[in-house]
């Protein structure tokens, strides 16, 4: 516990000194949104139709693009070897990581939710469903870029690379997300996809760690 | 058992086992194929619904079902690879997995060539159809990420993690599809639904199904074979072995 407390404690230190970590990836998800009304025509119905698998296809680009960091500086510093060398379970560490990059990267993306379904002419039950299904999604995106970052930490071209591996594995939890706000949208029930993005992010949350763990071990070598 | 196997994992009794088994796996798969081709392709009876083009159904299943033979073989020697740190299951991933991605864009170019005389479009987003699509971006996930490091150690490793990551992620990805295609769309397919196959067209199917699966693994044992020796190139018995094939070239020439 005082492990993870202190790990924890360090990554929040380093998000209120470099603020672009996190700010950058939130203004990208702004930018992207407002590209799509502009691109495909600002019809209020098309708009409204459309916007659960936009507002899902641009959290999941801005989550991606926040993660490329999120392992880089510790292992270009050394922190990852002296952590690798330490005889202390790593796990906390990894834990901190991505709680707090859920934190930073997510989060805010829930907390302007209500802004963008302002933006894109979403109804309140609407809204509510895109709420949830981002809270419970969010997680498992932060979870798998933390993979993908941690695989493509030593590699030459890690960037696009880390795209490369995890967009397919987000299809999932795009085609449930997006389910479930249009079910919203249409006056359905939609627990039944929740209860499914709440099973996905369980089984996420078991495994996953211990796989980025394994990745980080691998790159430092 | 592992007792049994281990010795078999050493890279150069393995590789002696490849060059064994390689020219026998070939010349099957090539006159199974050849048998496969000739009699699905001009001697069975054509369909009664769909005439001579469902004759392609002798190339795309045997390449669609060995396409996900070849992941789930691939994700066996990742776990191979990272539980008993078996190099040579390593150097197998990096040997399957061009394979597979081959298989998968036969798979999907011969559907969508199949798709356009029957269902009178090139693609459908169907659910079949787009775990397939998703198949080749896990195969070209895993390619890139072996070729994508300066250790080519490194490389393997987190590519046997990747591989195991896909396969867990395989029928969540897969059922996930099949339940989006049923809430969108279900008529495109029951429309066309298989008759169940004669067996004048099932046999040769059958035997075109072990053909491609024979030939999987001919091409397997080929590319480990280069693999291994890529891999081992400082060691001695590579040295050996090259020096020794030199001078029986040379010898030939003189």
């Amino acid at each position: 516990m005082v492990m993870f407390k202190a790990a924890f404690v360090r990554e929040w230190r380093l998000l209120a000194r470099q603020k672009a970590d996190w700010l950058n990836p939130l203004m990208f998800f702004l930018i992207v949104l407002t590209l799509f009304p502009l691109g495909i025509g600002a019809k209020p119905n098309l708009l409204a139709e459309i916007a659960p698998g936009i507002i899902w296809i641009a959290a999941l680009l801005s989550v991606l693009l926040g993660a490329e960091r999120l392992f880089k500086d510790d292992f270009r510093q050394g922190v990852l070897e002296q952590l690798v060398a330490a005889d202390e379970p790593m796990l906390f560490y990894v834990l901190a990581k991505i709680i707090s990059s859920w934190c930073s990267t997510a989060l805010p993306l829930l907390l302007i939710s209500p802004l963008i379904a302002l933006l894109l002419g979403l109804d309140a039950t609407a809204w509510l469903a895109v709420l949830l299904t981002l809270l419970l999604g969010t997680p498992l995106l932060n979870l798998l870029a933390a993979l993908g970052a941690a695989l493509t930490l030593s590699a030459d071209k890690g960037g696009i690379l880390l795209a490369l591996l995890i967009l397919p594995l987000y299809i999932p939890l795009l085609i449930f997300a997006s389910a479930a706000v249009d079910n919203a949208s249409l006056g359905l029930d939609y627990s039944g996809q929740l209860a499914v993005l709440s099973a996905m992010l369980c089984l996420a949350l078991a495994l996953v760690p211990l796989a980025v763990l394994k990745a980080l071990k691998l790159n430092v070598g | 058992m592992f007792k049994w196997l281990d010795p078999y994992a050493k890279p150069e009794t393995l590789y002696r086992l490849c060059g064994l088994w390689f020219p026998w796996l070939m010349t099957a798969a090539f006159i199974s194929l050849l048998i496969g081709m000739v009699w699905g392709l001009a001697f069975t009876p054509a369909d009664y619904q769909q005439g001579d083009s469902y004759r392609i159904i002798h190339i795309h299943v045997p390449a669609a079902i060995w396409s996900m033979g070849a992941y789930s073989s691939m994700a066996i020697a990742a776990l191979i690879a990272l539980v008993w740190q078996v190099k040579a299951a390593q150097w197998a991933i990096g040997a399957i997995a061009p394979i597979g991605a081959v298989f998968t864009v036969i798979a999907l170019f011969t559907g969508a060539a199949w798709g356009k005389p029957m269902w009178g479009t090139w693609w459908v987003w169907d659910a079949r159809l787009t775990s397939e699509l998703i198949l080749l971006f896990l195969y070209l996930g895993v390619i890139a990420l072996s070729g994508a490091f300066a250790d080519r150690q490194t490389g393997a490793k987190a590519s046997a993690l990747l591989a195991l990551v896909g396969v867990v992620n395989l029928p969540i990805i897969h059922f996930s599809v099949e339940w989006w295609n049923t809430l969108h769309q279900g008529a495109t397919i029951t429309k066309f639904a298989k008759p169940s196959i004669d067996a004048s067209m099932l046999w040769p199917l059958l035997i075109s199904i072990l053909a491609f699966g024979l030939w999987l693994a001919a091409l397997t044992c080929l590319r480990l074979k280069t693999a291994i020796l890529q891999n081992e190139q400082h060691r001695p018995w590579v040295r050996q072995l090259v020096s020794s094939s030199l001078k029986s070239s040379v010898i030939k020439e003189g």
